[in-house]
């Protein structure tokens, strides 16, 4: 039982009326509580999660972010599932971190990454349909006098079946609110779903279509200034000086104001003052002490990890020397990743208001108590005194996630400007040069052959940066950064290796450049499947054998990983012959609890020009939310981790990330957008997410077709760098 | 002071003439359904119609803008979002974060009203704007169908 029957309830319109206190009468701009601010007698809310208001419209509360990949929708379906609403009376809201704080976290975890946004939550928001529906249920039956087992619910209509009698959600739902939420609350068999698990369309489409959607970018609210940022290029950096004097007099200039010690910002009428003032301004840097590092020290720190004696244990078993020594073939290669940057569509941005009692920011995040937590930080005050509100995400990708740079920013700069509330948007530039990037690791993979050519050994080192160890150190186990070894577990339900190696060791020398890293959709997952995936198709070729058969060899003990792969094999039609100069490769993985399998079609020109004709996907995430949106997260995956794997690298130089926009960091466009089909087999049993664990097989299953096509093995990214002409 | 004729209705705004229109349409305006990118004509998420061809609004100076052009934002492209475009989007549910789907749209429109049956080629070279969300399948066929609809909406 996942609702908190001890929260206290304070009714809606209490709770607005507070919210309405904070902001000052500023209208919060977001479509469906911007409705509940009308004036318009409110209905109360059933429990936390279900508001049903006399006309029959159904407010479902969610608390994970939605920024594209259809959370919103999917959460939206599971309580309604439960619920037995009418899908066409579902309207949706975001309950605020700050009244999530004040009834002890009734809504649960507000982070949305790690394809969490489903998989984590979904038992207890069912849980809360389910309540619901039985509270209406109660309040019905009540006012019949009949027993509420006699009653049935569908589409928002509750009947008594022995008299035929039957009334609406909306009818009864102010008696609901009064009836005390029951102890034992079962849930449907996702076998009778409904609603659920089918491919339903997004509810947030409309005005996405017309400009009327306000992502944060957007955001207005009365005496609104804006604000420009720099901060030190070179991380580690701090401003030395700088000449406000020079650039007040420009139009719309109001302050020019230090952020923190690293960072000057601008503030002025409008954003396009602010910037120009800020690129007007001269601000001298101590750029400290990582000035010199560069992408080729980068490299060398990590090269020497690949041999060093200490390094972390991530899967043993066996004897990997001893296989070594006495194999009767030694295969080895060294891989590496580069940097990436996020680069959501919408740029970083924050809205704040300050005063000595009270501080509220208004931003896009996909987790906003940790939101909340960096502007009380930020404020100086209690978090009972800040509130976040969550607006619309342009893309989050891991980026709005683990750290609110940007929040704290905000704050700072409206901290010096109490009352007014101050917008701070980042330049393209700023947010290039300033992300949390895709960790930089390289990997030497050694393997040990029998005279039959069966993987007898393999030691994996990984060397290079840990996340954790930079934005969560209190997740690390024992100076060990668990999420390294991602997809290479040796079992569990979140990302186990898919091979039986008798011989086996996977560990990491943790060498951690000044660069900072973050979740970037996918995480370590997709290095890690590179290295393994892409070494696998190599010891295949070494040994003389097929790519797909010398895999399977090895996946008997791991039939869910086997199932995807040998699905993407069927489709892509492994066995047959590929059209005229077409080249084939395959690969899969398991990370975010799902099991993923790609396979790729490529051509290339003599001139090295990649062409990607066609790639084929395969999905197992134990149940299915919403096809429809699983097929849209599996395309867009393949966007996200083709553009890192084709094109994407943020390389450093004196200290700072080289690329400053789309022009230097070109990502795909359509032109290069190849067909995908999704094949989604969901086995049931239990829940892996979709956002993430596909981008892990792009890059493999292109790279092994590459390798198909020319004989040329890239082991390291961006392929752009691979020379691919043929000799 | 500069007058522009933006989704029909003639505005005076006060700007420098240096500011690059889409911040025109934003701030001075306050159309912010016209989005910034990256400020660079490289990403497409600023498109606008002037004199119904698509222009990178953030990288047209206000001083550019001849007296008398049109200017058409994504907000007035068709009363009640009704334009072919819009309509094969919403049944193909095309945008995922939709922070690039205004500029999509309009680059889409403009070309279809050049060019009112393209080839998938045609499309592709065409319509270069980014999404990180990766919808471009869904982009392609929204195009298509729009396409087959007609014109006419
Ligand atoms: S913002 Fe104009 S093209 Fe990117
Ligand atoms: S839908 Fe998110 S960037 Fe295109």
């Amino acid at each position: 039982m996942s609702v908190d029957q001890k929260a206290p309830r304070p009714s809606r319109r209490a709770m607005l009326a507070g919210a309405g206190l904070f902001t000052l009468g500023f209208h919060i701009p977001f479509k469906a509580t911007a409705a509940t601010l009308d004036g318009a007698p409110q209905a109360p809310e059933v429990n936390a999660w279900v508001v049903v208001k006399p006309d029959e419209t159904v407010v479902i509360r969610i608390a994970r972010s939605e920024m594209g990949q259809g959370t919103l929708t999917g959460l939206a379906q599971l309580v309604a599932e439960e619920l037995g609403c009418d899908w066409a009376r579902v309207t949706t809201e975001y309950p605020s971190p700050g009244q999530n704080l004040a009834r002890k976290r009734v809504w649960g975890d507000y982070s949305t990454g790690g394809s969490r946004g489903v998989r984590d939550s979904h038992e207890y928001v069912r849980k809360g349909g389910a309540a619901a529906r039985m509270m209406l249920v109660a309040a019905a039956a009540k006012g019949w006098g009949v027993p509420e087992a006699e009653c049935r619910v569908e589409r928002g209509v509750i009947t008594h079946g022995p008299s035929g009698r039957s009334t609406t959600f909306g009818a009864v739902s102010a008696e609901a609110a009064k009836i005390a939420p029951p102890q034992d609350v079962a849930l449907k068999d996702p076998k009778d779903w409904t609603i659920a698990g089918k491919p339903l369309k997004r509810l947030d489409t409309l005005p996405k279509l017309d400009g009327s959607q306000v992502y944060g970018l957007d955001l207005k609210l009365p005496g609104l200034l804006n604000a420009a940022i720099r901060d030190c290029p070179v991380t580690g950096g701090t401003v030395k000086s700088f000449d406000a004097a020079a650039v007040s007099a420009m139009p719309g200039v109001k302050r020019v104001i230090p952020v923190g010690d690293s960072a000057v910002a601008v503030v002025a009428d409008t954003f396009w003052r602010a910037k120009t003032a800020l690129d007007a301004l001269a601000i001298v840097w101590d750029e400290g002490p990582n000035a010199a590092v560069s992408s080729e020290t980068i490299a060398a720190t990590l090269r020497e990890g690949l041999d060093a004696d200490q390094a972390f244990v991530g899967n043993k078993a066996g004897d990997v020397a001893g296989a070594l020594k006495g194999a009767a073939k030694v295969v080895e290669a060294v891989y590496g990743v580069p940097f990436q940057n996020h680069a959501t569509m919408e740029p970083m941005n924050a809205t704040a208001l300050w005063t000595p009692e009270r501080c509220e920011v208004w931003t896009p995040t996909q987790n906003g108590e940790a939101a909340l937590a960096a502007t009380a930080d930020a404020a100086g005050l209690p978090a009972t005194s800040c509130e976040v509100y969550k607006i619309h995400l342009g893309g989050g990708f891991g980026r709005r996630g683990a750290t609110h740079d940007w929040v704290r920013q905000a704050v700072l700069i409206a901290k010096e400007m109490p009352g007014t509330p101050v917008k701070l948007i980042w330049t393209r530039e700023e947010d290039m040069t300033h992300g949390r990037y895709h960790p930089v690791t390289q990997c030497r993979m050694r393997a040990a052959l029998d005279a039959d050519g069966t993987l007898t050994g393999l030691h994996m080192r990984i060397s290079g940066q840990s996340i954790l160890a930079a934005i969560a150190p209190q997740r690390m186990v024992e100076g060990r950064d668990p999420v390294t070894f991602q997809g290479l577990n040796p079992g569990g339900p979140e990302a186990a290796i898919g091979y039986t190696i008798p011989n086996l060791l996977i560990d990491h020398a943790m060498r951690n450049p000044h660069i900072l890293p973050g979740f970037w959709r996918g995480v370590n997952l997709n290095p890690n499947a590179i290295y393994l995936e892409c070494f696998m198709d190599e010891l295949a070729h070494a040994t003389g054998q097929d790519p797909l058969a010398f895999r399977l060899k090895l996946m008997d003990k791991h039939p869910k990983h086997r199932a995807v792969l040998q699905a993407v094999a069927e489709r892509i039609g492994w066995d047959s012959k590929p059209p005229e100069g077409v080249f084939r490769g395959i690969c899969q993985t398991m990370g975010f609890g799902s099991y993923v399998a790609g396979a790729a079609e490529v051509s290339v020109s003599d001139q090295g020009e990649v062409k990607i004709h066609r790639i084929v996907a395969a999905t197992d995430p134990g149940h299915a939310v919403n096809p429809q949106q699983i097929d849209a997260q599996v395309a867009g995956s393949f966007v996200y981790g083709l553009s890192a794997a084709l094109y994407g690298a943020c390389t450093v130089k004196d200290g700072r990330i080289e690329q400053t926009n789309f022009d230097s960091y070109p990502v795909m466009k359509m032109d290069a957008m190849p067909a995908v089909e999704a094949i989604l087999m969901p086995s049931g049993g239990f829940w892996g997410g979709v956002g993430e664990p596909t981008i892990a097989v792009a890059a493999p299953a292109v790279l092994n077709a590459v390798f198909a096509a020319t004989g040329k093995r890239v082991r390291h990214l961006p392929l752009r760098d691979t020379d691919l002409r043929r000799a | 002071m500069a007058r522009l004729t933006v989704n029909g209705v003639v505005r005076e705004v006060d700007a420098e003439p240096d500011t690059p229109l889409l911040w025109v349409i934003r701030e001075q305006i306050g159309l912010t359904g016209t989005k910034y990118g990256c400020g660079i004509a490289q990403c497409g998420a600023c498109t606008v119609h002037i004199d119904g061809a698509a222009v990178r609004s953030c990288s047209m100076p206000l001083s550019a803008v001849e007296p008398g052009q049109k200017i058409v934002t994504i907000e007035g492209l068709a009363p009640g979002a009704a334009h072919p475009v819009q309509q094969a989007w919403a049944e193909l549910d095309v945008p995922q974060c939709g922070f690039c789907q205004p500029g999509m749209i309009m680059a889409s429109a403009a070309l279809l009203a050049q060019t009112p049956h393209p080839s998938e080629e045609q499309i592709r070279q065409e319509i270069t704007n980014i999404c990180r969300c990766g919808t471009y399948n869904r982009v392609l066929a929204g195009i298509k169908l729009a396409a087959e609809r007609g014109q006419s909406g």
